[in-house]
């Protein structure tokens, strides 16, 4: 099978489940054949895999186990969720035109910094802006001191910890603990209703399929290339007189990016948003997705995002003891024993089976002469 | 009739002792001295008498004083005449029967009344004259009772009484505290009586009292009058008195300075216990992460390990054990110990943490990591995996709240010197992490064991082509990592609480400890977890925020890696992949 032709069936393949997502489930909903609840719940899951893709983007193709996907895609979260929040307008439990926590903090005016958030174009803007500009002044320190490997990941862990830690503050006031619920209108639009739903469900479809073909574009080029080699051997890529920290640290942004505009379409489909989604344990989460589906390609981590978290969702609700027990079991066994994931399974099905014909071929073979 | 006549004649004997008692103006501290008094200040013919007797009384610290005159002001203290006319006051206490009688209790002695045949006797409190009281005698008892705590035998509740009294600064107590301060012997209970007599002072009328109050202040620096010192500075600012305001001001500064140092100093311990338990914690990990390269996750769980382990020990000495893990159910015998011998289960624990830990880590290591050693990242992973796996495992055990170790005598005690706080148990550990420092440094570098350690760590071929086994080697070494982080659970045990996600909160901290302090070098991680446990306990001072503390050591150990990539303690190699 030559390139150009894997390369058609892989654009197929797309075309064909682009169409399945953006078009046809969102139609099968209306038509009330699959519930809103399902959809909601694979909306859910598609933005997951925007998270598992801005992992897999680092640490398949770079090398860059990055532990702070979890903090970039709550920041993007927190962004719109302001907005959210704003959005309530006097709704609250209050009847105020201030959020609820603000009130219960003793707040009788909006702070300075959640004014503007009251337009939606800034707070789009801010999900872009904020985590870019965190990704970027880490991402500047940390490559600039040639930190890699195992210390980026500690690094990374420690970024997203101490995130964490700032946001359950109550003073930070960004909600505390108890973070952004309650969510009312967006655009104009009833959040809560199936067919607001619908459409962010078609928004996140959409975005799935534009990071993916833009991720696949972009492992294609020459960039993509320096990106693979930065993973194989940074130090030859060094000494060919690339600045693989520069390198670095664009992809880093970039994966900072994908996984926060994964977190704001997040937001108004769960409707919440709390610290406890900026953990290093989710980071690490979205890092098994990206192990079980398969590292390294940009199928894997869809594939697996979308197969850990259907399996999370009906494992907590059956076995909800001994869901942990499995998600536990599944990354010692995916890393000892299957490190490519899911992915390539086929493959080594093949060469599997490829190796028994072959061994059967031989044992058969004296046996006939 | 011999009975009664000695009966009469022992009473007539109390009273006179309690007559020259009462003329020497104190009270011998014998057994109950008190009793007597309030049974003859019961039998008292006037009020005036009967206030006279209960004055008398200020300055005893009996134990028996408050129950009595409570119940006297609750008409529960009766006179009861004997049948040979005898009159002995009574305690009425207890459930009422039938016939409404109670239990009775001799005021002066305290044990039960006797019939003549010796039965205790049940009386009915309304065949039975009350003891009165007037308003008068009421506010005797309360004066009383107010400095009852001050002669308490009790070192820190009669300290902590004369504090009390310092800082409600009523010049009616003063005589008593000066009563006091005669008779007080205890180094400690002067001081605060000094403190407490100086206080009241400050609201004294003549400006030469306050003013030599206010030099003793100055001289005493006690934390708690800063209060006192402002409202009489402002007094003194107000009224204008120019020597008293300096005075004042001299006092709150020396006070102030006194406030800064005592906390600077507290600061350092706790600093210094903080970086005492990061360093047992991170020790642990220096030896997994810096020596054998891999990233273990579920380190904290090994902590978590010890920590349980500490808790079983503890109640294996105690009543006993109930577990449910996965759906079985099964009693762990306990050994029911009481006093010194149960007490003793935490230096049992020691051990039995790091062995358990150790035990635990080595199945990790055969089952899990030692596929791992070429792939760091995934050890990190898979690592975490069995975190998860482990953590779940405590929640199915022991259940998901967090369970109780409770702390041996001779750790749950406090020194207080010059104000400082030093609580034994953080004492205990800064010690022991030293004798653990020594003998990981000990095992290292004197032991065979040791050699072989840094033969595998530094080039695992040739040592495997020297003979040495690196797989027992791995796999011993990777036990000693685990074992101390158990021991250091056996630590936190006595300073936190034990839960399942213990190990959670410390995993961050240990790795940034280990980074910083230098991957593979043992001197780093005790020099950086020093250096962090202070720097988070001084900005926990600073900031006055324990949150916003720990986000700018971690912003600080992220520009300090700028700095110093490689950690405190550079290991020097000419490979280039470090």
């Amino acid at each position: 099978m030559s390139a150009p032709t894997a390369r058609r069936i892989e654009f197929i393949a797309v075309a064909v489940i682009a169409t399945q997502l953006i078009v046809v489930f969102p139609l099968l909903n209306s038509a009330g054949v699959i519930s809103d609840f399902t959809l909601n719940l694979w909306g859910k899951y598609l933005c997951y895999a925007l998270l598992a893709i801005s992992v897999d983007l680092l640490w398949g193709y770079t090398g860059l186990l990055s532990l702070g996907q979890a903090l970039f895609f709550s920041l993007g979260g927190y962004m719109l969720g302001m907005h959210l929040m704003r959005m309530i307008g006097d709704l609250g439990q209050y009847k105020k035109p201030i959020p609820d926590f603000l009130i219960f903090l003793g707040w009788t005016e909006l702070p300075t910094f959640w004014k503007p958030f009251s337009s939606f174009p800034f707070a789009a803007a801010m999900v872009v802006l904020l985590p870019g500009l965190v990704a970027l002044v880490f991402g500047f320190l940390a490559f600039r001191s040639r930190i890699k490997g195992v210390y980026f990941s500690i690094l990374t862990q420690a970024l997203t910890y101490g995130g964490s830690l700032m946001f359950f503050r109550n003073d930070l006031l960004m909600g505390g603990n108890n973070g952004f619920t309650d969510y009312k209108f967006l655009l104009g639009a009833d959040v809560r209703d199936a067919s607001t739903q619908r459409a962010l469900f078609i928004a996140t479809a959409v975005t799935l399929v534009l990071v993916y073909l833009g991720c696949s574009w972009l492992s294609r080029t020459k960039l993509g290339l320096i990106q693979r080699a930065i993973r194989d051997g940074e130090n030859r890529v060094l000494f060919s007189g690339y600045a693989a920290a520069g390198f670095k640290l664009f992809i880093f942004v970039v994966a900072a990016l994908i996984a926060s505009v994964g977190g704001a379409l997040y937001v108004p489909q769960v409707g919440i948003i709390n610290p406890s989604e900026m953990t290093p344990d989710k980071s690490l989460e979205a890092v098994v997705w990206v192990a079980v589906g398969g590292r390294g390609t940009l199928v894997g981590p869809v594939i697996g995002a979308i197969v850990v978290n259907a399996l999370k969702s009906w494992a907590t609700r059956a076995y909800p003891d001994l869901w942990l027990f499995f998600l536990g079991g599944m990354f010692i066994v995916v890393v000892l024993l299957l490190p490519g994931g899911i992915v390539s399974l086929p493959g080594r099905l093949k060469t599997w089976w490829a190796r028994r014909t072959a061994a059967s071929a031989e044992t058969a073979a004296p046996v006939a002469s | 009739m011999d009975r009664i006549l000695t009966m009469n004649f022992f009473h007539r004997a109390r009273r006179l002792l309690v007559f020259a008692a009462l003329t020497i103006g104190l009270v011998a501290h014998a057994a109950d001295p008190a009793r007597p008094i309030i049974a003859q200040a019961a039998l008292a013919e006037t009020p005036a008498q009967r206030i006279a007797i209960i004055t008398s009384l200020i300055g005893s610290g009996d134990e028996s004083i408050q129950g009595l005159l409570a119940a006297w002001k609750e008409d529960a203290l009766f006179v009861y005449t004997a049948p040979d006319g005898a009159k002995i006051p009574v305690q009425l206490s207890g459930d009422k029967d039938d016939q409404d009688a109670q239990t009775a209790a001799r005021v002066d002695t305290g044990q039960p009344l006797l019939s003549p045949a010796g039965q205790p006797l049940r009386l009915i409190a309304r065949e039975l004259t009350a003891v009165e009281h007037t308003s008068a005698l009421r506010r005797a008892m309360k004066a009383v009772l107010d400095l009852l705590d001050l002669s308490t035998p009790n070192l820190k509740k009669r300290i902590s009484a004369i504090q009390t009294l310092g800082f409600a600064q009523d010049a009616e107590k003063l005589p008593a505290l000066r009563a006091r301060q005669k008779l007080e012997t205890v180094p400690a209970a002067q001081l605060a009586l000094r403190e407490a007599i100086a206080l009241i002072g400050l609201k004294d009328a003549s400006t030469e009292v306050k003013l030599a109050s206010l030099q003793e202040l100055e001289a005493l620096h006690p934390i708690g009058s800063a209060d006192a010192l402002k409202t009489a500075l402002k007094e003194a600012e107000a009224a204008p008195h120019p020597s008293l305001t300096a005075a004042a001001r001299a006092a709150l500064n020396a006070v102030d300075r006194h406030l800064t140092t005592v906390n600077f100093f507290g600061t350092l311990f706790r600093g210094l216990s903080l970086g005492s338990i990061l360093l047992v914690v991170a020790l642990g990990l220096a030896i997994t992460f810096g020596l054998m390269g891999v990233i273990n996750m579920a380190h904290g769980e090994m902590i978590a390990v010890g920590a349980y382990t500490t808790y079983v020990v503890q109640n294996v000495f105690g009543p006993g054990l109930a577990l449910s893990p996965f759906g079985f159910s099964f009693h762990l015998p306990g050994m029911n110990t009481g006093g010194w011998v149960y007490e003793s289960y935490f230096l049992f624990a020691l051990p039995l943490s790091f062995l358990s830990a150790a035990l635990v880590g080595i199945a990790m290591e055969r089952t899990v990591i030692q596929w791992l050693y070429r792939r760091p990242l995934e050890s990190l992973l898979a690592t975490w995996g069995v975190s998860l796996f482990l953590q779940q495992f405590f929640r199915r055990v022991f259940g998901s709240n967090n369970v109780q170790v409770s702390s041996p005598s001779y750790l749950s005690d406090n020194w207080t010197f010059n104000d400082i706080i030093f609580g034994w148990n953080r004492v205990f550990v800064i010690g022991f992490a030293g004798l653990i420092v020594l003998g990981v440094w000990l095992v290292l570098t004197r032991t065979s064991l040791g050699l072989l350690i840094r033969a595998v760590m530094q080039n695992r071929n040739m040592a495997s082509c020297m003979g040495v086994r690196t797989e027992r080697v791995n796999m011993l070494t990777f036990g000693l990592g685990s074992g101390l982080a158990g021991l250091a659970g056996a630590f936190l045990s006595q300073i936190g609480n034990v839960g399942p996600s213990l190990g959670q909160s410390y995993i961050v901290d240990c790795f940034m400890t280990v980074v910083v302090g230098g991957v593979g070098n043992l001197p780093g991680t005790v020099v950086s977890a020093f250096g962090i446990g202070l720097a988070d306990q001084s900005l926990q001072q600073i900031l006055l925020n324990p949150v916003l503390g720990k986000i700018t050591v971690l912003v600080a150990i992220i520009l300090f890696l700028q700095w110093r990539p490689a950690g405190i303690f550079v290991t020097k190699s000419r490979s280039l992949e470090g």
